[in-house]
């Protein structure tokens, strides 16, 4: 069995660890912790400037963001598309879940505030006000 | 997909993979340098927090009440105060624009459900499923608030001062709830993440049925419910929950260092895609 400790046993592994996971071909629960809660003193420029803007004192509802692995990336999961936001090749993964995670947060909002983002398309499609 | 084992060659060969899991990833087409200079989205509105309206909603139904929502919001108003609710049902609800609202009396059922964004004072009381599905945003309730309170919240602090109801966070699928007196039973029944704070007492069954997530309790728990059990509280925990505590001016009665941690035994964690088809198969 492959080391759970490690940040990249993702990343590096096919993350099948039990006789149950390779019989089904698919790992059982979430690739990172649910439950770690924020490091403040960690937070990007970004972060704390849009924390300002929405009048919140901390992280809200990225709290619940972690830096996820996906097809054996690393990735974000876009609560509004349903689907996985995969990080960048360019972007060098830090050595801790923490400053991981705040680089998810940053990601996922930059692309959710995107002109590029699906909801901009289905808000013209579908919107009702 | 990689090379398959036996032991996959045989769950493939009897038709046990029929769900396709993966492969909803989104290519890349952005980078962290993109769009830097927008903080909100660009079909949300664009509201000023200085700019200030005062709505009495006196005889007005709660669709048209929503409906004037939207228009202050549409003209640019950050501040609005609601007066005269009269415990109306499902006001304010499915607000997705940050805004600052103040809501002076009380509020019927599902009042600021599906909302995201939005920072919401409500001085009085709420009735049953306040904020359900909330998505981000701050929701604080002066008073006591109904059952269900919160239920299937996805994101964003939710604040009672008071008491609670029963089902408290029911299908809770992230956020915060905070509770500053006691809750019901079966308070974070099929929890899936985020975390419940309960600074009171908790009644029977806390936590049933719960996949995931946390519940910090500072009072006494009637009884656990099914794959609920205790959790090691962490350094990051109690950071944490006192710097939540005290944006909400609130206070742990025993202090944190005596709260209890509430966590998933990961007992029910049994779901996976060859389920359905080996119940068939049994069947």
């Amino acid at each position: 069995m492959s080391d759970k400790n490690d940040i990249d046993h993702f990343l590096n592994t096919s993350g099948l660890d039990s006789t149950r996971e390779q019989e089904i071909g698919q790992h059982i629960g979430y690739r990172y912790d649910v439950n770690l809660v924020p490091d403040l003193d960690r937070l990007t420029p970004y972060l704390k400037e849009y924390m300002a803007v929405m009048g919140w004192s901390d992280l809200n509802w990225l709290e619940d963001v972690h830096l996820g692995y996906e097809e054996g990336k690393a990735a974000v999961f876009d609560r509004n598309i349903n689907g996985w936001v995969q990080v960048p090749d360019n972007i060098e993964l830090p050595d801790n879940q923490q400053d991981r995670d705040m680089i998810a947060r940053e990601l996922l909002l930059k692309f959710q505030m995107s002109e590029n983002h699906p909801l901009v398309q289905l808000k013209q499609a579908y919107k009702k006000f | 997909m990689g090379t398959l084992n036996d032991e996959q060659h045989k769950s493939y060969d009897m038709g046990m993979h029929t769900e396709q899991l993966t492969g909803r990833t989104m290519q890349k087409f952005f980078s962290l340098d993109e769009d830097g200079g927008r903080f909100t989205q660009p079909y949300t509105h664009d509201v000023d927090f200085d700019k200030k309206y005062e709505l009495d909603v006196e005889g007005m139904e709660s669709s048209a009440i929503n409906t004037k929502i939207r228009e202050l919001m549409v003209d640019g108003y950050g501040h609005i105060v609601i007066k005269n609710p009269l415990a109306k049902h499902s006001i304010f609800v499915g607000m997705l624009n940050r805004l600052k609202v103040d809501i002076e009396g009380s509020l019927g059922y599902f009042g600021c459900g599906l909302i995201d964004g939005p920072n919401v004072r409500i001085s009085g009381r709420v009735g049953w499923s306040c904020a359900e599905n909330m998505m981000s945003g701050t929701v604080v309730i002066e008073k006591n608030a109904g059952s269900s309170f919160g239920a299937a919240i996805r994101g964003g602090d939710l604040v009672c001062k008071g008491d609670v109801g029963s089902r408290t966070g029911i299908d809770q699928k992230g956020g915060n709830i905070i509770v500053g007196g006691s809750t019901g039973a079966f308070s974070g029944f099929m929890m899936q993440r985020g975390r419940m704070v309960i600074l009171g007492n908790a009644g029977v069954n806390l936590g049933d049925s719960m996949y995931d997530g946390t519940i910090y309790v500072g009072g006494d728990v009637k009884s656990y419910g099914v794959d609920a059990v205790p959790g090691e509280m962490t350094d990051m925990d109690a950071k944490w929950l006192e710097n939540k505590l005290n944006l909400y001016g609130m206070k742990a009665p025993n202090g944190i260092s005596k709260m209890k941690k509430i966590v998933a035994g990961k007992q029910l964690w049994n779901y996976d895609n060859l389920e359905p088809t080996e119940k068939k198969i049994i069947l």
